[in-house]
């Protein structure tokens, strides 16, 4: 129940600001000048595509991103091994994980599940997903919650972050390549490098709150 | 709790002490300088970039011209996608409606991430008065907030502070807000950070409610996006069961796609960077990730009066990069507190005596804080004209008063200050002749100031000096 005058007990705001704030704005601009539609004469990509897997792996790199390269025979047994260098005992999986890709590892697997408590997940080591597409210009992997990816939480709280990326299906030039095969009505994080602040005298330091160390594997065939 | 910006001295004294603070003045040279070499080059990375500011700009411009269209089409998605929409006409109103939304939900702290309009509103305050507990977790507004504070730059809130500074805050405040500092702290970034990551994800953890604002709302789909470096956005924006977000309604743009303009510029623009560690996009809730109520208070407080000037409305289209103050000299000697105001620097002059009118001593003298030197035109990547808007608003406050009128004393006293700080003045000078038609070859005053005294025109550099030899000393003697 809300105690709130301006909203009903549906959770339905009926206060007046909605009307006085559109007519205030419908009289703000009552004479200003037509805006026309935006042109965009900027660039689809600043990137030939040749070289797009190779830029990606540089900028992520450059972010601090530890970045593997490898293709799907070696994948299972890179995994292990950067689980096991990490020293992780346990690690999250999304529902759609492909089994395949942690065959050989040793660490506990633990489901990515609704009812996990956020304290719970601080208590994993590592954490394994896909990705839904990865932009080379920038250096960017961005997730949306797919099978492979889970929950927005599961690439937050663990410290360690290991992402798989197929190449180059998921990898495009830039970001205006990137926003037609992203869905907005799903949850996106875009991740550039792990955690980082440059708050104290702008010097950059790692994982803040966010995973300290992301490791990407570039997955070529 | 970070102090509140009322009873504020006006430009010119705030920025007369600050200038005498030289532990602060070197902190924000270094940092200035740092960035702005930085995001030069990071710019020039992309050959389209002056494509992408117009972009940017008409996107921003088109969103206004339609802004009650483009708002009412986000309501109806947000509510779509399972979000309740809130309409806040003033600063009271926007912290009523959040005070009554976290109170529904019978939790007495709520968890943020740093957001400029619930600055601008004292929510933070609001909300201890109600007995609410709002903990800021970017790593630099819990250094603010630690050391009771305000925040003096818009990205780099505690760009005041070194390291020394803030380990001490550290070690004498942090136990009192939640987890200790560690033992034998140092004052290195790398174990500073570690001790904030302590300290907050305690409250991570925990955290029933979550209160934001947005970077950008897309009309088209209902979508809200975060930008952040730390993670303690996506943190406050994944964990909680309730999110709160707060955000001025001019931050809508039409399109998905009108979001691949920002996500070029706007990082490049503030951190420097190709991309910020983190962007968060959220369309109402989603099933069983993240949390299962979403607010979105959509809040006027003065923009649309803003809206209603034909040139002070372009100072809407910011995006909050925060480029022009870095590129300020005038910023660069006085410092964010000396704008008295949540929004500092160049962007703050213009937009602060919009949103508030400039009836007050501090809003009638940030028009005459700026050296008119254009920098921070050049380095807009909306492409505000900041100095166009200072001497538009010069006319407003030159107005309102007559001669001796208070809000015209405390006009003039800052733009002596500019002219009292050679530094000041010259950089200006210099980018000026270079770059723009509005070289102060006036008084800086430019507009109905100037005209009703009839200046002869004359060049910048005789000027300062003209200055000095005509302008009355005040009785005790002292520089105005
Ligand atoms: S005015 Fe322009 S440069 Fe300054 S903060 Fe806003 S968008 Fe950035």
């Amino acid at each position: 129940m809300t105690t709130d005058p301006s909203i009903d007990p549906s959770g339905t705001p009926r206060s007046g600001s909605r009307e006085r704030i559109l007519a205030r704005i419908r009289a703000a601009v009552a004479d200003a000048p037509d805006a026309p539609e935006v042109t965009r004469d900027y660039l689809d990509t600043h990137t030939p595509d040749s070289t797009m897997v190779d830029l990606l792996a540089e900028n992520l790199a450059d972010y601090r991103a530890v970045v593997h390269r490898t293709d799907s025979a070696g994948l299972a047994e890179l995994l292990r091994q950067l689980l096991a260098e990490h020293g992780s005992r346990t690690v999250l999986v999304p529902p759609g994980l492909p089994p395949s890709w942690l065959a050989s590892a040793d660490p506990t697997r633990i489901p990515d599940r609704e009812e996990s408590t956020a304290q719970e997940l601080d208590e994993v080591d590592s954490v394994v997903t896909g990705c839904a597409v990865a932009i080379a210009e920038t250096g960017t992997i961005v997730l949306d919650g797919g099978p492979d990816q889970g929950r927005r939480r599961i690439s937050l709280v663990p410290d360690h972050h290991i992402c798989v990326v197929r190449a180059p299906e998921q990898v495009v030039a830039s970001v205006p390549q990137a926003m037609p095969r992203l869905d907005p009505t799903r949850p996106l994080t875009w991740i550039s490098g792990p955690s980082a602040t440059s708050d104290i005298e702008l010097d950059r330091v790692e994982g803040v709150h966010g995973p300290r160390t992301l490791e990407v594997v570039l997955v070529e065939d | 709790m970070s102090g509140t910006f009322v009873g504020m001295p006006s430009f010119p004294r705030a920025a007369k002490e600050a200038v005498h603070n030289k532990t602060l003045r070197d902190n924000l040279r270094h940092a200035t300088h740092t960035i702005r070499d930085k995001r030069a080059k990071a710019v020039a990375e992309l050959a389209d970039w002056a494509e992408l500011r117009e972009a940017g700009k008409q996107i921003k411009d088109h969103t206004l011209r339609h802004l009650d269209r483009y708002l009412v089409q986000l309501e109806s998605r947000v509510t779509e996608a399972g979000g309740t929409v809130h309409w806040a006409a003033d600063a009271d109103e926007a912290n009523r409606i959040v005070a009554d939304l976290v109170k529904a939900t019978g939790e007495s702290e709520v968890v943020k991430v740093k957001s400029m309009a619930t600055q601008e509103i004292g929510l933070n305050e609001a909300l201890e008065a109600e007995g609410i507990a709002a903990y800021e977790t970017d790593l630099a507004e819990l250094i603010v907030q630690l050391g009771d504070d305000r925040p003096s730059h818009i990205l780099v809130p505690a760009i005041h502070r070194n390291r020394g500074e803030i380990r001490d805050i550290f070690r004498e405040k942090m136990a009192d807000w939640g987890r200790a500092a560690p033992h034998g702290l140092s004052d290195t970034p790398a174990d500073l950070a570690e001790a904030a990551r302590l300290h907050l994800r305690e409250k991570f953890l925990r955290a029933k409610v979550g209160i934001s604002g947005a970077n950008f709302m897309v009309a088209e789909t209902g979508t809200l996006v975060v930008f952040e470096s730390e993670g303690n956005g996506r943190m406050c924006l994944t964990l909680p069961e309730t999110l709160i977000s707060v955000v001025g309604i001019e931050k809508v743009v039409p399109t998905w796609r009108d979001l691949e303009v920002f996500l070029q510029t706007l990082p490049r623009s503030s951190t420097a960077e190709r991309m910020n560690p983190y962007t968060s996009t959220w369309t109402g809730t989603a099933d069983g990730d993240g949390p299962r109520t979403f607010h979105l208070v959509l809040l006027d407080n003065g923009r649309t009066d803003t809206l209603a000037d034909e040139v002070g409305r372009q100072a809407l289209r910011c995006i909050r990069c925060s480029a022009c103050l870095n590129v300020c000299p005038v910023y660069e000697r006085a410092g964010g507190h000396a704008y008295g105001s949540v929004y500092p620097g160049p962007i703050g002059a213009i937009l602060s005596p919009q949103l508030r009118g400039t009836q007050s001593e501090i809003d009638a003298s940030l028009p005459y804080a700026s050296s008119l030197c254009g920098a921070c035109y050049e380095v807009c990547p909306v492409a505000i004209d900041i100095p166009e808007v200072l001497v538009h608003l010069r006319e407003r406050v030159a107005d309102q008063g007559g001669k001796g009128h208070r809000v015209e004393k405390a006009a003039m006293k800052a733009a002596g200050w500019v002219l009292d700080h050679p530094g000041v003045l010259g950089a200006g000078e210099r980018v000026a002749s270079r770059t723009r038609k509005l070289h102060p070859s006036k008084l800086p005053g430019a507009g109905a100031w100037t005209r009703s005294r009839e200046l002869p025109e004359m060049p910048a550099e005789p000027f300062r000096d003209w200055w000095k030899k005509n302008r009355k000393p005040k009785s005790d003697g002292k520089k105005p």
